[in-house]
């Protein structure tokens, strides 16, 4: 990385996060759906926390980590069709005529798409915070959630910029919402996996990677370092990352190519 | 009266023409009822050993009935955003010149929303069918059901109506869409009534869906628990939004 490609990712990423800030959809939804759904769950599911084996008295704490997930799923969304429309408004071949190289788009635009996710982790940590959920991790633990939140917005940024650049279409990137968000159910964010009574889902929430995610988040707020959970939880967010970013890359450089 | 009836003809045969051959219309109205049936069901069925949870017809059962309010009032919900996309197009302004009584169009919409919710309701129930889900109610019980179901999608269209007749954009989706998700999920949807601790049980007990959804699981149940009142709200509601559309109607007009 030269040194003439930081500034250039801080223009793009800058860029990105004051497009995403002027449009207040795109700020506001983000950030109070994933809360709506916390509250709703949290008050109607209180009642599993009374199931054998349940990890935690509090739903709330237990169902925190979701927040955390979905809200890079929608940031996500909302920052590719941006991307999206600016390869169909020829933004984005426009740029490729400068001297800006064609890794510094997609690192400008997965860094304000970073920093947009990493704004709304900061609301929900002090919503759950306010609402008296304490994380047994601490302070430092506060930190790593930060880090892994970057890490799962990253990832899924990266395969949503993937699929901007190989389709260039706002309708498409649109259409992952649902994709994303079927993983995002069929993973074991509303019961532990071991509680899961039906073998099929259990299955499926297993093979999830969204699960490990999930879990590794909600690791730090009800059990402390469970290493274990946390390992899964990074390795997967990397391993979603890299092969997000390698897809992107390709696709960008596709793209340039056919320009 | 004629007028009417050949304008909401054209209409609704327009509407349902498009969502049965346009895929990106017709997948999400069945694949999210579909979904939080599978994901309800199959991660949340333990929730039937908690102490207290007393519905004896299975939890599959208890969802499903939530499935089908729900898919009943998200059917109106994207009729409504198909308006929206009629403005948007210029579609609707043209309508309007052409259509010889204007009430038409409403009826048409809400008739097509009906039809697409019907196809929805026959698709879940066939697959919460093959999911072994119990039905302990007789065959009047689930003709109850089923109206109740049909009175709440006619009144979300007419909610939805209501919304893009004004608005007249699709940046509306979120206006007719986040009210009708809240009250149906500050209703009991995971567990009964009674099992709700807390500001979810105050939000629930004021609720009005709570009396769908309970009066609908007292029919699957064979239990009929709240069943005048249910209706009487799905009519009050119908009537409140018929209101609310025809104005909505009304200042689309004079918006030209």
């Amino acid at each position: 990385m030269t040194a003439t490609a930081l500034p250039q990712i801080a223009t793009l990423g800058r860029r990105a996060v004051i497009r995403t800030a002027r449009q207040p959809a795109n700020v506001v939804f983000p950030l109070i759906f994933p809360m709506l759904l916390l509250a709703v769950n949290a008050g109607g599911l209180h009642s599993a926390t009374k199931l054998p084996g349940f990890p935690t008295s509090s739903f709330l704490a237990f169902a925190l980590a979701v927040p955390f997930v979905q809200g890079a799923l929608l940031a996500t969304i909302n920052a590719n069709v941006e991307f999206a429309r600016d390869i169909q408004t020829g933004f984005l071949n426009r740029l490729a005529l400068t001297p800006v190289r064609s890794l510094v788009l997609l690192f400008g635009q997965l860094g304000g798409l970073l920093t947009i996710a990493l704004v709304q982790a900061v609301f929900y940590l002090v919503v759950g915070l306010a609402f008296g959920v304490r994380l047994e991790s601490g302070i430092g633990g506060a930190a790593l959630l930060l880090v892994l939140e970057a890490l799962i917005a990253l990832a899924f940024a990266a395969i949503g910029s993937w699929a901007a650049l190989r389709t260039g279409s706002t309708e498409a990137v649109q259409g992952l919402f649902p994709v994303f968000f079927v993983f995002l159910f069929l993973s074991s964010m509303n019961m532990p996996r071991n509680l899961i009574q039906t073998d099929w889902f259990r299955w499926v929430a297993t093979v999830n990677p969204v699960s490990y995610l999930i879990e590794a988040v909600r690791s730090l707020v009800i059990e402390g370092w469970n290493w274990e959970a946390l390992g899964l939880g990074f390795a997967v967010a990397i391993g979603m990352s890299v092969i997000g970013f390698a897809l992107a890359a390709h696709a960008l450089w596709n793209r340039l190519e056919r320009t | 009266m004629k007028d009417t009836i050949s304008v909401a003809r054209a209409v609704s045969w327009r509407v349902l023409h498009t969502f049965f051959t346009n895929k990106s219309f017709l997948l999400p109205s069945v694949l999210f009822p579909l979904f939080f049936f599978t994901a309800f069901v199959g991660a949340l069925s333990r929730i039937s050993q908690v102490p207290g949870f007393d519905f004896p017809t299975g939890y599959t059962a208890f969802q499903f009935v939530f499935v089908l309010l729900q898919s009943a009032a998200f059917s109106g919900v994207f009729t409504g955003f198909g308006i929206a996309r009629d403005f948007e197009s210029g579609f609707m302004r043209r309508l309007m010149l052409a259509a010889p009584n204007r009430s038409g169009i409403l009826l048409g919409y809400a008739v097509s929303s009906l039809a697409r919710w019907l196809t929805v309701a026959a698709i879940v129930t066939v697959v919460a069918l093959i999911a072994r889900m119990n039905i302990d109610g007789n065959g009047v019980d689930l003709v109850g059901l089923y109206v109740l179901a049909l009175l709440l999608n006619l009144a979300g269209t007419l909610w939805a109506t209501g919304v893009a007749m004004r608005l007249r954009t699709q940046q509306a989706a979120p206006v007719m869409q986040m009210p009708v998700f809240l009250i149906l999920f500050f209703a009991p949807v995971y567990v009964p009534l009674d099992l709700l601790k807390g500001w979810i049980h105050g939000v629930a007990s004021v609720n009005p869906l709570t009396a769908l959804l309970e009066a609908g699981r007292g029919f699957i149940s064979g239990r009929p628990d709240l069943t005048l009142a249910a209706f009487a709200i799905a009519v009050g509601l119908i009537l409140g939004f018929t209101l609310w559309a025809i104005r909505g109607l009304r200042r689309a007009e004079a918006a030209g």
